[in-house]
């Protein structure tokens, strides 16, 4: 559980940087990180982890069919976020609700989908190039890699600007390294050399299922069998999360090939609302890492580089605004009308679904003036 | 039966050939790609490859994803000399996953391509299984219409080629029962050809079956024609007792049938229904108004079949014009068979007529 030496950090539980050979390389960028970004790391970590708890109360209180909760996986997710580029692709699995809300997605929409009004819905080319959540496990990473075929085919990776070469960063747990897809997704990006970064999120539990049953090597080491340069990072260090994907990120846009990242983190919570992490955990392990909470430890280094305690007051202020923006918000959604459902399943029209669609609203008409 | 013979040796040579051709090098290779217009006799798999040239010429983004599709030309030789003609972005030798073939083509599509994936076999389709149903499939209805997903899965698909196991398959049902999908079958040269134009046209996921017992007969292929609507059924032959319908392989033998029914009294027409999803109700509901009769013939197991659901349709919307039940001529509801049994397996002639008796017996 605790982490291996490999395992790169910059930022120490303690909250203070760390500084030896190893980190020497990521200092010119954590030294070019100004204060504002700082605190926006500090900022959005806040907000989601409001959101998040928000949004496991709302379903608790029935406004919800199921939350999938990201608590403990901020900083994995805020750091990477941030890391990316305007021009950039994310293709998320189905937890990286900080990521998306970076991106510029209207976190309710993923509210929308849990409250059982869509299946997501959003335009990823309107919210920062985040494409929609899958809940196949893994299946997206396929997708990631044949849209960065495309945008190396379209000839923007390697060309030198940074304002055009774009890459594509593709999340997923320690679980999905089990599937199928997922390692295709390897063998495809490496033999493409793909302009994309896997990130993983090894929050330790895929459900009830230890990652000790998923692989008995260290996940970050099975893509070098594939060719594939690896590192693994603190996932709840933020610097080393925003620091190692940006250097990947841009190694991909250059022309370098696929790239992987292993964040190690902690899902604090439950897999999702139907579960209950109480028969297969203990509670030793889940304070284990709450030790080495992600926004505590970021919250000492700013405070140790002189952070105001108003600063961290409007943080505090905004999340709870933020949490009950949310609340309200949901509480105003109501559902699609019931011929939705047969609008889009094809983009050219079709003879079945305008005849099935004709049918239920000559049905719905029939009970018209009835009863009342 | 003779048609199973002549394709049964096609196989042969397309096999045998293999060796020499991939030893070749392609820029040798004297240009085999149809090109140019008029009226051209060929096989359905020339013609396919003439069709998928004409739509990489007209449209840049159209790429092709596959196992062994370049150098080669795919085991089938469908796609010879299109890597050399269009190079090796266009026509991708992918490596050997279709999961992870049809998965990257729904993300290029995502980028704007239109990718076309060929399936090397009909029974090796199910490793895509879960990217074809579950994420090509739903994408456009997940993103509400903001997405269209223009991939064509080629399926060579089918028995009567004395093949191995796993190679002479008829899943389409499957793939009809998925919402998102569209299929379709050619049953001639001409119509691989333009029907394989339309399905890259199109801005939804289309699953393209063809018949392989049907690529080595030729016909006339018109190469100047323009695309008639991609979900059309046909009448391919009038007659006035029995309607009898079917899709790829099947309609040159329903052909044969109702030839050597006519010589006997009895008229059959012949409906080739090009389209499994949707399919296109307005000509059998016609021409079994006529009739009276259906049959409908198909290699694939009879159960919760494409045959099932027309049964079910034309019983729902023409009930009182039926004289008789509809009957399914089909392949058994078992494993396909090995293949010196799939004589025994598959409809031929006789069975199709035994169905065609079955109907006049009401």
């Amino acid at each position: 559980m605790s982490h291996p030496a490999e395992t790169l950090q910059l930022l120490a539980p303690d909250g203070r940087l760390v500084e030896d050979e190893r980190t020497e390389r990521y200092r010119p960028v954590v030294e070019s990180l100004d204060e504002s970004l700082l605190q926006r790391f500090h900022r959005t970590m806040s907000v989601i982890r409001a959101f998040d708890i928000e949004a496991g109360n709302l379903q608790r209180q029935g406004q919800l069919a199921l939350w999938i909760p990201s608590l403990g996986q901020e900083a994995a997710q805020v750091g990477s976020g941030y890391a990316a580029r305007a021009q950039d692709h994310i293709f998320p699995a189905y937890r990286e609700h900080a990521v998306g809300h970076i991106r510029g997605l209207d976190v309710v929409q993923i509210i929308a989908m849990l409250r059982g009004l869509s299946h997501g819905g959003w335009v990823p080319e309107e919210v920062g190039n985040f494409h929609l959540y899958t809940l196949v496990i893994g299946s997206q990473t396929l997708h990631a890699t044949g849209y960065a075929m495309g945008v190396q085919f379209d000839g923007l990776v390697g060309t030198g600007d940074a304002e055009r070469d774009t890459a594509v960063l593709v999340y997923f747990g320690d679980g999905a390294t089990s599937q199928g897809d997922v390692n295709e997704a390897f063998v495809f990006a490496q033999s493409y050399q793909t302009p994309q970064v896997f990130f993983l999120q090894n929050n330790h539990w895929a459900i009830s299922v230890p990652v000790s049953v998923q692989s008995r090597t260290p996940l970050y080491r099975r893509p070098e069998g594939f060719g594939i340069p690896s590192i693994q990072l603190d996932g709840n260090d933020v610097l080393a999360s925003y620091a190692v994907t940006r250097e990947r990120l841009d190694a991909a846009r250059a022309g370098e090939g696929p790239q992987f990242i292993e964040a190690l983190t902690y899902r604090m919570g439950a897999h999702t609302t139907s579960d209950d992490p109480t028969k297969y955990r203990t509670a030793d392990e889940v304070e284990h890492w709450r030790q080495r909470d992600p926004i505590a430890r970021f919250e000492t280094y700013l405070r140790g580089r002189g952070a105001s305690e108003q600063f961290f007051a409007d943080v505090a202020a905004e999340a709870a605004d933020f949490a009950a923006d949310a609340r309200r918000r949901t509480l105003e959604l109501t559902p699609p009308p019931a011929e939705s459902m047969f609008a889009h399943v094809y983009s050219e029209p079709h003879p079945v679904m305008q005849a099935q669609a004709e049918w239920l609203r000559s049905y719905e008409a029939s009970f018209e003036g009835e009863g009342a | 039966m003779t048609d199973t013979l002549g394709t049964s040796a096609a196989v042969g040579r397309a096999v045998d050939a293999t060796g020499v051709e991939g030893a070749t090098p392609a820029a040798a290779t004297p240009a085999s790609v149809i090109t140019g217009g008029g009226v051209r006799t060929l096989p359905m798999a020339k013609a396919l490859n003439a069709g998928l040239a004409a739509a990489m010429a007209a449209d840049e983004k159209v790429v092709l994803l596959g196992e062994d599709i370049g150098p080669l030309g795919g085991v089938f030789r469908v796609t010879e000399n299109l890597q050399r003609d269009f190079g090796p972005r266009r026509v991708l030798d992918t490596p050997l996953a279709e999961s992870g073939i049809v998965g990257a083509a729904i993300g290029l599509a995502m980028r704007g391509y239109r990718p076309v994936v060929e399936i090397q076999f009909d029974g090796f389709i199910f490793p895509a299984f879960d990217q074809i149903t579950t994420q090509l499939a739903k994408l456009t209805a997940r993103h509400e219409g903001s997405l269209s997903l223009p991939v064509v899965i080629r399926v060579p698909y089918g028995g009567h080629i004395g093949a191995v196991e796993h190679h002479q398959e008829s899943p389409e049902a499957y793939f009809a029962h998925t919402a998102g999908l569209r299929l379709v079958s050619p049953a001639t040269p001409h119509d691989a050809y333009w029907m394989i134009q339309e399905a890259i046209a199109s801005d939804d996921p289309v699953m393209f079956f063809e018949p392989k017992s049907r690529y080595w007969p030729k016909g006339e292929v018109n190469l100047d024609a323009s695309g008639a609507p991609l979900h059309a059924s046909r009448v391919v032959r009038t007659g006035t007792d029995v309607t009898v319908v079917g899709h790829g392989a099947m309609v040159s033998m329903l052909l044969d049938a109702a030839a050597l029914a006519e010589e006997e009294g009895t008229s059959i027409e012949v409906l080739d229904l090009r389209s499994l999803s949707p399919i296109d109700y307005g000509p059998i509901l016609d021409s079994v108004r006529r009739t009276g009769r259906l049959v409908v013939a198909q290699e694939a197991p009879g159960s919760v079949s494409i045959g099932s659901e027309i049964a079910a349709t034309v019983s729902e919307k023409a009930f009182f014009s039926l004289e008789a039940p509809v009957i399914r001529v089909s392949g058994f509801d078992t494993p396909f068979p090995p293949a010196k049994l799939e004589g025994a397996y598959l409809p031929d002639v006789d069975r199709i007529l035994d169905g065609v008796d079955r109907a006049l017996s009401y």
